[in-house]
């Protein structure tokens, strides 16, 4: 393309300098930092604030510690609980209920359907803190409103947050985010050409074979892309810790919070940055997938 | 049996099917609805109750008592209406002012390798995410005297957001015809004017969307100043709310009920002002 | 008003030679159109006048100046886009005016004009509204006074009457061609069609891939198309062109698959000064300089009935003449009734006679 342009080269180069000295600054350069603190004993105060020193993989090697990895409160332990977390919050929860809301109202547009996707889109954008507290109350073990309707149907009312509090994480997650797979797979749903789908109705196919044979083969990427995405959102999500804190005894220690306790709870910034490397690297994974996807999905395009 | 011996439905099992479909339909809906309104009608009662506790039922009597100690509340008002303002338009200026214009080079400027960047950015901003990268930036914003600052707090939700954002406006600038700017361009106008005149004005309508969505990011923030501000004077609603519940013995659970809504309600309505503006069109990951 | 001339202008994006070796003089005031199929650099060929691209060789001249390398907002240009490109945040009244505000002509000035120009173009009751707000045609015309507000020295067109339905383009090509005998400036327009090419323009340029193929006069381009590609693109519909061979031993002819046609004497001295005996060619009847006729004629067509349509004044017969088909215009009220064997006759001084590279032969 040698269109002649808008804008001259250096007019856009300048254009784009204050964005990327922003980038730089806030995301290039976190990058090489934290893998370059990741090898030291850096603190926030004391002798090694100041002049950390160069431990090697120490902190790594300590991460990995096969004597204690899966011990309660361990890095293991936690990759675990976000392994648990991750695949029954993001791949089950959100994008299965996602789809099946999609589907549920697709073609089925009316004030009905208005109501559910804004109440689902309000889930999604209320502050984290907000919707936090809400399920607090929400789950509370006496009188909260979800054991008020279980006794009211005479079900067990268990104390959720301290008896089943990965469950009741993973179900609050799974309510918060299910939002974006819905409006995604809606918008997939909405541009299947109405003509395939009639063609499948005037050849007879039931509505599990039209799901079957033609709609999920037709939004297959899209499915794709947020599974990816909400993948990658859910690993990095802090919101748990608002719930939770990560407790009881660490029951809810998805990794984002791990290292936020150890870099935070003792200033550990060493150790902290080597549980951040980690997540970094398991990002890279999900991204440079993602990304594949992508260009290849624009190239057929 | 065959597909071409099938008989047609007669009318009466059409009519049961149209009916059982409905009833499907409907109870269906209510599930769903349920599901999503069920955990917040604690927090749309509680705030008008003068019971202090978790359970679900109708205040008695309706009283906005929380509201006013809310408002006597210095902490708490000013952590709301000044600490999270300046943060959250601070942020939002910054992000969609740089944003557009990078944007509008990715789009308009012979760039060798627009689509390389473009797509290295959401890489690295999908790698280096605020709570992976949490300690470099706690320790970025220490080296730079800026821990306790609302500036701190500023840039790093710009450059944290910014990525999406460019991402989000280019594809907002690559979908309006480059006709524009060049009949402007044929009716002799210098580039500063096209810009100007044609171009900014033309782009508002994306520019709202991504500054309505930046202000929202931050202004639900919780993580960012959570781990750079200390100081009490300094905190956004975010973190003043949690700290509220979590020292919190009972008394204080209808106050942060009270304050959650107010600190919601901007959310909601901008919301509300996207959706009847420009229609609630959908970014794929405008939400990170 | 201004001249635009081009010398071996090429314009290459990547590979793909868009413009490939184009020359041309356009005097002043005169109205030009390019026409050609899509894809064949119409369009470049105008951002080139325009200044929006860059000419990757020669040089483009418009009046004494050079322009080859002069940027689009110092060439003095008044431009119609295909999309119209009216800015939707502005007024009607603003986007006619823009063009004078970036020339700093003032308030007043600018208010006279604007409204001197909506007039003439009968849109002045609408300078208030929004391009939203507006009709298709009145967007059309819209775009064309914040073209002429400026009094520009060339005058450019891209396909404007394409986002038009049927009626009103007719209506707004009699427009166009009244505001141009009015104003008299020099104009480019671009076209894939070609009756408009035929109605608007004091020459037409027709273009393929990225060269200009003829250019001259519409009734010359229809009457001695240079090339078989002119002939196929002018025309509707378009000229019968059928294979042959030249024969001139004994009675000189024309001879197909499955026609003979004789020479006429004028047709035979230039087929001898340009062909020799056998060659290859290809002759070319439009299908309106053919008639039916109820017996066979020596020296014309016969073949089995292939296609009637009627078009209400006309007919277009198509029989199948071997392999090829041809098609026959004949102008009636009446359905022509056919036997399953057609004839036709065609009047001989309406030969075309192409060279088997395509070029034509001047037979006249
Ligand atoms: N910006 C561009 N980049 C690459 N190729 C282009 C560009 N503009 C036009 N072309 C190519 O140049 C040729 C001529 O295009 P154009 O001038 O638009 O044709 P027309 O207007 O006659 O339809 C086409 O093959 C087209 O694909
Ligand atoms: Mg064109």
């Amino acid at each position: 393309m040698q269109r002649r342009p808008i804008l001259s080269l250096p007019t856009g180069a300048l254009f784009m300098l204050p964005a990327g000295i922003f980038i730089v600054a806030f995301i290039l350069l976190p990058f090489f930092w934290i893998a370059a603190v990741s090898f030291t004993n850096r603190t926030l105060t004391g002798r090694t604030a100041v002049n950390p020193e160069f431990v090697g993989l120490d902190n790594y090697l300590r991460l990995f510690d096969a004597s204690r990895f899966l011990n309660s409160g361990e890095f293991g332990a936690s990759l675990l609980i976000t392994g648990q977390f991750v695949f029954f919050s993001a791949i089950i929860g959100q994008a299965f209920l996602g789809l099946a809301l999609a589907w549920f109202f697709f073609n089925r547009k009316g004030w009905i359907q208005n109501t559910v996707t804004t109440i689902a889109i309000i889930a999604w954008i209320m502050p984290d803190v907000v919707v936090a507290f809400a399920w607090f109350a929400f789950l509370n073990g006496d009188g909260g409103t979800l054991n008020q309707i279980l006794g009211f149907f005479g079900l067990p009312t268990p104390d959720w947050l301290l008896d089943l509090p990965l469950v009741s994480v993973i179900i609050f997650n799974i309510w918060r985010g299910t939002a974006f797979s819905m409006l995604l797979f809606s918008s997939a749903l909405g541009a299947i050409p109405p003509s395939y789908l009639e063609t499948a109705n005037v050849v007879g196919a039931s509505t599990w074979q039209r799901l079957r044979d033609i709609i999920l083969p037709m939004i297959r990427s899209h499915i794709v892309t947020a599974l990816i995405l909400i993948t990658l959102w859910t690993f990095n999500t802090f919101t748990p810790f608002l719930l939770t804190g990560g407790g009881p005894s660490y029951q809810t220690e998805v990794v984002s919070i791990y290292t936020y306790r150890t870099a935070f709870q003792f200033f550990r910034f060493g150790s902290g940055a080597a549980v951040g490397m980690v997540m970094m690297i398991i990002n890279l994974g999900f991204a440079l997938v993602y990304l594949s996807l992508l260009r290849t999905q624009r190239r057929s395009a | 049996m065959t597909r071409a011996t099938r008989t047609p439905p007669s009318q009466a099992q059409r009519a049961a099917r149209f009916v059982l479909g409905r009833i499907t339909f409907y109870v269906g809906s209510s599930l769903f609805a349920a599901f999503f309104v069920l955990p917040l009608l604690w927090l749309t009662v509680a705030p008008f109750s003068t019971l202090a506790n978790l359970d679900l039922r109708l205040p008695d009597p309706w009283s906005l008592q929380n509201f006013e100690r809310v408002f006597e509340n210095g902490f708490a008002i000013r952590a709301l209406v000044q600490n999270s303002m300046i943060q959250g338009f601070g942020a939002m200026l910054l992000v969609t002012l740089t944003a557009t214009l990078a944007a509008y080079a990715l789009s308009r400027a012979n760039i060798p390798g627009t689509t390389a960047i473009t797509y290295g950015l959401v890489l690295f901003s999908s790698v280096v995410t605020g709570t992976a990268a949490m300690v470099p930036i706690f320790l970025m914003i220490v080296q730079l005297g800026l821990i306790d600052t609302h500036l701190g707090v500023i840039l790093v939700f710009t450059g944290g957001l910014l990525p999406a954002a460019v991402f989000i406006m280019r594809d907002f600038v690559d979908s309006i015809p480059r006709s524009y700017e060049e009949s402007a361009m044929v009716a002799g106008a210098s580039s500063w004017r096209v810009f100007r005149d044609i171009a900014l004005p033309i782009v508002r309508p994306g520019m709202m969307v991504v500054g309505v969505w930046a202000f929202v990011q931050v202004w639900g923030g919780f993580l960012i100043p959570f781990i750079l501000l200390r100081d009490a004077d300094k905190m956004p609603a975010s973190v003043a709310i949690y700290s509220f519940y979590t020292e919190a013995g009972t008394p204080l659970i209808t106050l942060t009920a009270a304050y959650s809504l107010l600190y919601t309600l901007p959310v909601l309505l901008l919301y509300l002002f996207v959706n009847w503006r420009y229609g609630f069109r959908f970014f794929g990951g405008i939400k990170s | 008003m201004a001249s635009v001339t081009f010398h071996d202008v090429e314009k290459a994006f990547g590979t793909v030679k868009a413009v490939d070796g184009v020359n041309f003089t356009i005097t002043e005031g005169e109205f030009v159109c390019l026409l050609g199929p899509s894809g064949c650099g119409k369009t470049t060929t105008l951002r080139l006048i325009a200044g929006l691209e860059k000419a990757t060789g020669g040089n483009i001249q418009i009046g004494d100046l050079d322009v080859t390398h002069l940027a689009a907002k110092d060439r003095d240009i008044g431009m119609v886009f295909q999309d119209y490109a009216l800015y939707p945040h502005m007024t009607i009244g603003e986007n006619i005016g823009y063009p004078l505000k970036v020339r700093n002509v003032p308030t007043d000035a600018r208010a006279t004009r604007i409204g001197e120009v909506a007039k003439n173009l009968q849109i002045d009751k609408l300078l208030e509204r929004r391009p939203g707000e507006i009709s298709g045609g009145q967007q059309q015309r819209t775009s064309v006074a914040r073209a002429v507000v400026h009094e520009p020295q060339v005058f450019l067109f891209d396909e404007p009457l394409s986002n038009l339905d049927a009626k009103l383009r007719l209506e707004a090509r009699s427009f166009l061609k009244h505001l141009q005998r009015e104003v008299g400036v020099t104009a480019v327009y671009v076209t894939h069609d070609q009756a408009e090419a035929m109605a608007l323009a004091d020459r037409i340029a027709v273009m393929n891939e990225g060269r200009i193929v003829q250019m001259a006069p519409p009734l010359e381009v229809y009457h001695r198309p240079g090339t078989t590609f002119v002939a196929n693109f002018l025309g509707s519909p378009p000229m019968n062109l059928l294979p042959g061979k030249v024969a001139l031993d004994g009675e000189p002819r024309f001879v197909g698959e499955a026609f003979t046609i004789p020479m006429q004497s004028h047709v035979e001295t230039a087929v001898r000064q340009h062909l020799s005996d056998g060659a290859q060619v290809t002759v070319g009847i439009r299908p309106e300089h053919l008639d039916l006729s109820q017996d066979p004629v020596s020296g014309g067509f016969q073949g089995p009935l292939y296609a009637l349509e009627t078009l209400g004044p006309e007919s277009l017969v198509t029989l199948k003449v071997g392999d090829e088909l041809l098609t026959v215009r004949i102008f009636s009220d009446d359905a022509p009734q056919l036997a399953d064997t057609v004839h036709a006759a065609f009047d001989p001084e309406k030969l075309h006679v192409f060279r088997e590279n395509g070029e034509r032969i001047p037979v006249e």
